[in-house]
């Protein structure tokens, strides 16, 4: 399929103040159109945009007086100027926590707050990219929506598609946790089960989306992903309007394929260049779990290339092997001062009991990956304790039982008499 | 040795709008000067300045990442299915 056939197809899809898709790696521009890598060199298409600039007084008092989702930012995404009046989750605007306990914990002085994204409406920041996915969906007049996932994905697509009145059909690995795999299938669509891991789900899609069999099909993480991970740039916008409209010193942001870190600092940089916000130094911190750490790995190794591997590690949303924007992790890392640091399953699930205990936010175990590497960041003097940081938890413990069930449960079971509480010493 | 390339989309201008082609080869090396050919233009598609599989492509000789195997060197056995695909999908 020639560029030029595109264009004349699909030119006349609007989508808001997106002009174009351009690629990353080479900078060539297509017309809008359901495409994700460059024809010229394979790299990823992003939206481009042309953004509202001028006046950001009058901006920053529309988007406060926008709806308290995602929406309030419609004048930065590629979505329709009326997509609120779309039947749409609606996600986002969901809490920043000022985790005061968490900061005395581990020791920081300058600010310590938690983006608290298990607050979507399937409980992972997934709504965010889904909503944005859906909306290009019905442009490219896609009649199926679909996705590879490693189970958060694959819940968001099948509630969205339910509200929006399309069909589902969505791809995991056979092997998820429960929680994900009945949230996945719940919302009455159909829910495969790859056997094999989450980077062979990802080619069976890369395959079906090239073939008759996927006709009609918007693959929200293939051929929309250029508009889905548009979505992720909304986590930027509220953390800062949050924050009273300024950029905090510091993020930490978990990484499976690497998109959303590369989205939350194109988001910021946008705030910066609507003025928005004040221009100052930020640093974006990766997180990753040591069982599936090639972005760690890369870095570390001062490599700007990232070696695939095979994932085995409790954090199974972010268990992505090959991960599609890690080179540009490792530059957004390295530009703004940044590090990309992991940490073991034990950690992890300590982390997710840390949250937990001096918050009261139950994380998923992609959550645990970010407070676990917080907490090693501080220890390991890569992160200055003095600065305000973000901490990103994206996703439901609910989700992720299993990784806690075997160390948490009940402190004792004793028959219902006064002595036996006495006796098992938790008086007082 | 005769193996079975899956061609991606973005690639089928060369193919004549082919999904699968044949092509010979005893490595990937090998296969993708076959494919060149055959269908010229579509080397520098897959390969880089330098020669190497461009970072956002992925090749698979049958189940296998060649990147996991031996890159441009992998063997490609009599009848091996090739799928070339873009590297930029998946996860968010």
């Amino acid at each position: 399929m020639a560029v030029h056939t595109l264009a004349s197809t699909t030119g006349s899809v609007s989508l808001g103040p997106a002009t174009a898709l351009s690629c990353r790696e080479c900078g060539e521009r297509f017309d809008l159109a359901p495409i994700f890598a460059c024809q010229s060199c394979f790299g990823p298409l992003e939206a481009a945009y042309d953004l509202p600039t001028g006046d950001p007084e009058a901006l920053r008092a529309r988007i406060e007086a926008g709806p308290n989702n995602i929406w309030r930012y419609a004048p930065l995404l590629p979505v329709p100027e009326d997509v609120a009046t779309k039947p749409n989750l609606n996600p986002g605007f969901t809490k920043l926590v000022k985790a005061d306990n968490l900061a005395r914990e581990l020791g920081v002085t300058g600010g310590l707050h938690v983006k608290d994204d298990s607050g979507n409406p399937t409980h992972s920041f997934k709504d965010r990219v889904v909503a944005i996915a859906l909306e290009a969906a019905r442009a490219f007049g896609f009649t199926t929506l679909s996705c590879s996932s490693t189970g958060n994905l694959a819940g968001a697509v099948g509630a969205a598609a339910a509200r929006a009145g399309l069909r589902s059909c969505v791809f995991i690995p056979h092997d998820l946790e429960a929680g994900k795999v009945v949230m996945a299938a719940v919302y009455g669509g159909e829910l495969v089960g790859i056997e094999g891991t989450y980077d062979d789900v990802n080619r069976f899609c890369s395959e079906l989306i090239g073939d008759p069999l996927g006709e009609g099909w918007g693959f929200v993480n293939v051929n929309l992903r250029p508009y889905y991970a548009e979505g992720s740039k909304t986590l930027a916008y509220e953390i800062c309007e949050q924050l009273g409209w300024r950029l905090p010193d510091n993020l930490v942001i978990p990484i499976a394929s690497g998109s959303q870190l590369t989205k939350i600092d194109k988001g910021l940089k946008e705030l910066v260049g609507l003025g928005l916000v004040e221009d100052r130094p930020y640093k974006i911190f990766g997180a990753q779990a040591e069982g599936c750490s090639p972005v760690s790995r890369a870095f570390k190794d001062g490599h700007d290339v990232v070696r695939p591997v095979k994932p085995s590690t409790i954090a199974k949303s972010l268990a992505i092997g090959n991960p599609a924007d890690g080179p540009y992790v490792l530059d957004i890392c390295r530009r703004t001062g940044g590090a990309v640091e992991d940490v073991t399953d034990e950690q992890v699930v300590d982390a997710i009991k840390l949250l937990a205990r001096t918050e009261g936010i139950f994380a998923e175990t992609a959550g645990g990956v970010t407070v676990g590497v917080l907490r090693k960041l501080i220890e390991t003097g890569q992160l200055d304790p003095a600065a305000e940081t973000v901490v990103l938890n994206t996703g439901d413990g609910l989700k992720t039982l299993d990784a806690v069930a075997p160390t948490t449960g009940p402190t004792a079971t004793i028959r219902p008499s006064l002595d036996a509480f006495r006796q098992a010493g938790l008086a007082g | 040795m005769s193996v079975n390339v899956r061609i991606p989309t973005i690639l089928r201008t060369y193919t004549g709008g082919q999904a699968e082609v044949s092509a010979e080869g005893a490595t990937l090396a090998e296969v993708i000067e076959s494919l060149e050919k055959n269908h010229p233009g579509i080397a520098a598609r897959v390969l880089d300045d330098s020669g190497k599989l461009r970072r956002f492509v992925n090749v698979y000789v049958n189940d296998d990442d060649v990147r996991f195997e031996d890159g441009l060197q992998t063997a490609t056995p009599e009848g091996a299915g090739v799928s070339i695909i873009p590297a930029v999908a998946g996860g968010c």
